[in-house]
């Protein structure tokens, strides 16, 4: 019998050959099986062009799920929270899903591609869930994350840059918006989502036209500033804009042992997700009646004093009394276009309602030397970065 | 037409009558819909040839609850009761047993017989009260779950060491194992290996046999009657008890599907679109046809749907019935003995034997039988001179290769047939009519998912605690104001009453908070 290699190392994107050019850290880790760099050339210019200019990130990893047949409307509906019979097609739909105890399994962007037939994009996988939740539809779910290559390109520049690749009906596109375009005799999706709280797009594409979308782009881009980035400068900006990453900032409640882990979406700050008007979706009943008897948790979003990060620190009601920790933090970063230390962190109600101040312990090391840092830190409602340009339809050019 | 209830009770099984007859006792407005055109369900009695009646699946009453009886004054006419079981030879040495007493073994098998009821009516006493009440909940801080669970304990202990280890022992045991230890004659161990998997997906040699021995015990002790006009004459008289306590029934009414509005119980609809209002639904339908098509999947969780369709339920009896010009000859037979339960299961071998084909969606080639001649005590099912026999053939599994074509019919009819001369020689000169239920037959026509007639394998995983699935034990299912309290609810199958009665006291106790 002859020996078959098989290939189980990580996965390369159609974009690789681009992204490889374009390295010089070799700091590439796995994402869900692929290749992905942590950072290209330097992770503070790479988060720049975000805010800058226009940062291109390859999303190819990013798990996706077709899914269609009759019931794929009302199957969605009993999947997430929200209410999908609003979602028209040529609409994205950002959800959140739970299990039966109201405990959130992962976040994720429906994108309503076309009459009764829509695509699902997570971090983690679920085709089990997917699955197991399909008992009793009339639906096909399909995962299709090897079969489109997909592009985030972000930044106050995205728009011109996109506009420099004759693409009709852009301006009309809105935020959640999702619309189709004929280029390189293939179909490619352009929604205006992504993971930045900025300006942005996410280009959709047959992998076999990936590098052609790519040096399309990056010629289109070429006056503005457009630069391919990593995870690192990604994650800073999601953490601006104030978006949850799962296993940091929630455990998708399928994969977590321990009781009281997980967190509902009342108890991540996704109320606004979740309508009880809707006769049924999965976790409602147990949603309710933490409703009516009140939430254990509050993820709060922290503008925190001084300039010291505040990574996995405890969270206290009060400056001098230790035993009054209420929770710990779950993301922090030093924010450099909103010149503030911020962070998102879990407490325990009834503390971190927006406008409290909370304590947060503070450790940092200077030449081997540990300090501890007690800093005052107040519980914002909004995202620390939201520009106005995020949302204008049509976006200013450049 | 909108009509208000305070509760309408999804089919007219036994379980259903029972339930709401005692929910009607204790003043509720009830309304009884039955899809077919009489009432009882599977529990009916009914013509298969012209003259010729006969119970449709169930013939042999052992579990009614005691309390059921008591709670609905039922008096119940009997045709004969207190039966014994025969298993049969190819010769004339039958054994026969009934309570501790066997007859036709030798004198340690007749001692090894009366310890081996005494501890199983023992043990089986021991579950009966537990039968007879909703399960306790695990992992709850309810007070009355764990003062059940304590008491559950507590009963355990006070048998003693020896017989606490015992039962422990023996719950998750195979019957084979333990009959083979005990005895010799292999029609006693035949006999009592057919007892242990009748109506399931379990041969002998399966764990778990044992506690479904235990649950055949628990009603009376496994003291066996037949009712006279056959099994539908228990159900007319549970309906005439539900309709003098006020309830209404409508027969040839199949509901469709139960309403809800945001997560709660509303009514129901029926196939004509009629539709009932009432806050509190309860469905003597299986558990799989209540949640997955008559609510629907998509108006309960994931994990629970997931659940409810995991329960193995794939039925693996089927029912044979046989009208006679006369009764056939059965060797060393007295006209007393045609009037006792007959049983044909050789040795434990046989059993497991014929259970084998049944793992690989095949019938048995050989299979095992439980035999009645209804019309022996009871004139009303066959004309005169004529006869009915009434018998449980196993295994005939539902989900069989051919999904029953009329080839694998025959060959079933025929294997019967071979089995059947081996002990009756004249069979077939005495054959008027004949008709063979497959599991696909009984689904079809009792709307029974799988054909079970117990709603549901008797086994550990399907059994208190997580009957039908866990975190719905207590009749109550995760919408509100909807229950079951069929044989899929705990504690069962057979015509015991005991689900509908438990369902019916889990209600009134919610109404009355």
């Amino acid at each position: 019998m002859t020996p078959v290699k098989i290939n189980t190392g990580r996965l390369r994107t159609p974009f690789y050959p681009r992204l490889a050019e374009l390295d010089c850290l070799n700091t590439w880790h796995n994402w869900a099986g692929y290749s992905s760099p942590e950072a290209l050339y330097c992770e503070d210019m790479e988060y720049f062009a975000i805010r800058n200019s226009t940062g291109v990130f390859d999303i190819t990893p990013m798990t996706k799920y077709r899914i269609t047949g009759p019931d794929a409307l009302d199957y969605l509906n009993r999947l997430v929270t929200r209410d999908m019979r609003k979602i028209k097609p040529g609409r994205v739909a950002y959800a959140i899903w739970c299990d039966d105890q109201g405990q959130v399994i992962d976040d994720g962007t429906i994108f309503h591609l076309r009459e009764g037939e829509y695509r699902l994009c997570s971090q983690e996988r679920h085709f089990a869930w997917l699955t197991t939740a399909a008992i009793g539809f009339d639906v096909s779910i399909k995962e299709e994350t090897v079969e489109i290559a997909a592009l985030a390109v972000q930044g106050p520049t995205s728009y011109s840059v996109l506009k420099n690749m004759a693409i009709d009906g852009l301006d009309a596109l809105k935020p959640f918006g999702l619309m189709h375009h004929q280029i390189f005799d293939t179909e490619l999706m352009i929604s205006r989502t992504g993971f930045t709280g900025d300006l942005g797009y996410e280009l959709w594409i047959d992998p076999d036209k990936a590098i052609d979308l790519w040096d399309a782009l990056f010629e289109a881009g070429k006056l503005h500033g457009i630069k391919a980035i990593g995870t690192h400068a990604l994650d800073l900006a999601r953490k601006e804009a104030g978006y949850l990453a799962p296993f940091e900032d929630f455990l998708p409640a399928e994969t977590t042992v321990r009781t009281g882990r997980t967190r509902s979406p009342l108890e991540i700050g996704m109320e606004w997700l979740v309508d009880f008007n809707k006769d049924n979706f999965n976790g409602r009943r147990a949603l309710l009646k933490e409703k009516a008897e009140g939430s254990n948790w509050r993820l709060v979003k922290l503008d925190i004093e001084g300039n010291k990060t505040a990574d996995h620190s405890f969270i206290y009601s009060q400056e001098k009394n230790n035993s009054e920790e209420i929770g710990f933090i779950t993301s922090a970063t030093w924010s450099p276009i909103c010149k503030q230390n911020i962070a998102l962190g879990t407490v325990r109600t009834p503390y971190g309602k927006p406008g409290d101040n909370v304590w947060v312990e503070v450790y940092y090391q200077r030449e081997m030397h540990w300090n501890r840092v007690m800093a005052k830190a107040t519980v914002v409602d909004k995202p620390f970065w939201f520009p106005p340009r995020r949302g204008a339809t049509p976006p200013a050019p450049f | 037409m909108i009509d208000k209830y305070d509760a309408i009770v999804i089919g007219a099984g036994h379980n259903g009558l029972v339930c709401s007859a005692l929910l009607a006792k204790a003043g509720k407005k009830v309304l009884v819909l039955e899809a077919n055109n009489q009432v009882g369900g599977a529990a009916i009695t009914r013509e298969f040839a012209e003259g010729y009646s006969a119970s449709a699946c169930a013939h042999l009453l052992y579990q009614l609850q005691p309390q059921v009886e008591k709670d609905l004054n039922l008096n119940l006419k009997l045709a004969s009761k207190n039966m014994s079981t025969i298993v049969l030879s190819k010769g004339s040495e039958h054994v026969s047993y009934c309570g501790s007493k066997v007859t036709g073994v030798n004198d340690s098998d007749q001692k090894n017989f009366e310890e081996f009821t005494k501890r199983m009516t023992k043990f089986a006493d021991l579950l009966k009260p537990y039968l007879n009440k909703a399960p306790p909940r695990l992992g709850t801080k309810n007070k009355k779950d764990l003062f059940t669970l304590a008491m559950l304990g507590f009963d355990l202990r006070r048998m003693g060491q020896v017989e606490m280890r015992e039962f422990l022992r023996l719950i998750g045991m195979n019957i084979y194992d333990e009959l083979d230890e005990r005895f010799e004659n292999p029609l006693l161990k035949g006999g009592l290996s057919l007892d242990s998997v009748l109506g399931t997906h379990l041969g002998p040699r399966s764990p778990n046999t044992i506690l479904t021995y235990l649950y055949r015990m628990a009603g009376k002790h496994g003291e066996i009657s037949l009712p006279e006009g056959g099994m539908g004459s228990v159900s007319k008289a549970l309906s005439d008890c539900a309709e003098a306590a006020g309830v209404e029934i409508k027969t040839n009414a199949q509901v469709k599907k139960v309403l809800l509005a945001k997560g709660a119980a509303t009514g129901v609809e029926l196939n004509d679109g009629t539709v009932y209002n009432s806050e509190i639904v309860v469905s003597n339908a299986d558990p799989k046809k209540t949640m997955l098509e008559l609510v629907g999947a998509r108006n309960v969780e994931t994990r629970f749907t997931h659940r409810v369709d995991n329960i193995r339920m794939k039925g693996n009896a089927a029912k044979l019935h046989i009208a006679l010009n006369k009764l056939p000859t059965i060797k060393g037979f007295s006209d007393a003995d045609y009037g006792q339960r007959i049983l044909i299961a050789p040795d434990e071998s046989y059993v497991e034997k014929a259970f084998n084909p049944a793992k690989y969606r095949k019938s048995s080639p050989q299979p095992i039988m439980e035999i009645t001649f209804p019309s022996v005590n009871d004139d009303s099912l066959a004309p005169s001179g004529g006869h009915v026999m009434s018998a449980i053939v196993q295994y005939a599994p539902y989900k069989h290769k051919s999904d029953w074509n009329e080839e694998a019919r025959n060959n079933f009819k025929n294997a019967i047939y071979n089995v059947l001369k081996q002990y009756m020689p004249d069979i077939e000169s005495c054959i008027h009519a004949m008709e063979l239920l497959t599991p696909v037959d009984l689904e079809n026509e009792f709307h029974i998912t799988g054909g079970h007639w117990h709603h549901g394998e008797f086994t550990l995983d399907q059994f208190m605690f997580v009957r039908p699935v866990a975190g719905s034990a207590q009749y109550q299912m995760p919408i509100d104001g909807l229950y079951l309290c069929g044989a899929g609810s705990h504690p069962g199958g057979g015509i015991s009453g005991a689900s509908g009665r438990n369902a019916a006291q889990v209600i009134l106790k919610k109404g009355n908070k």
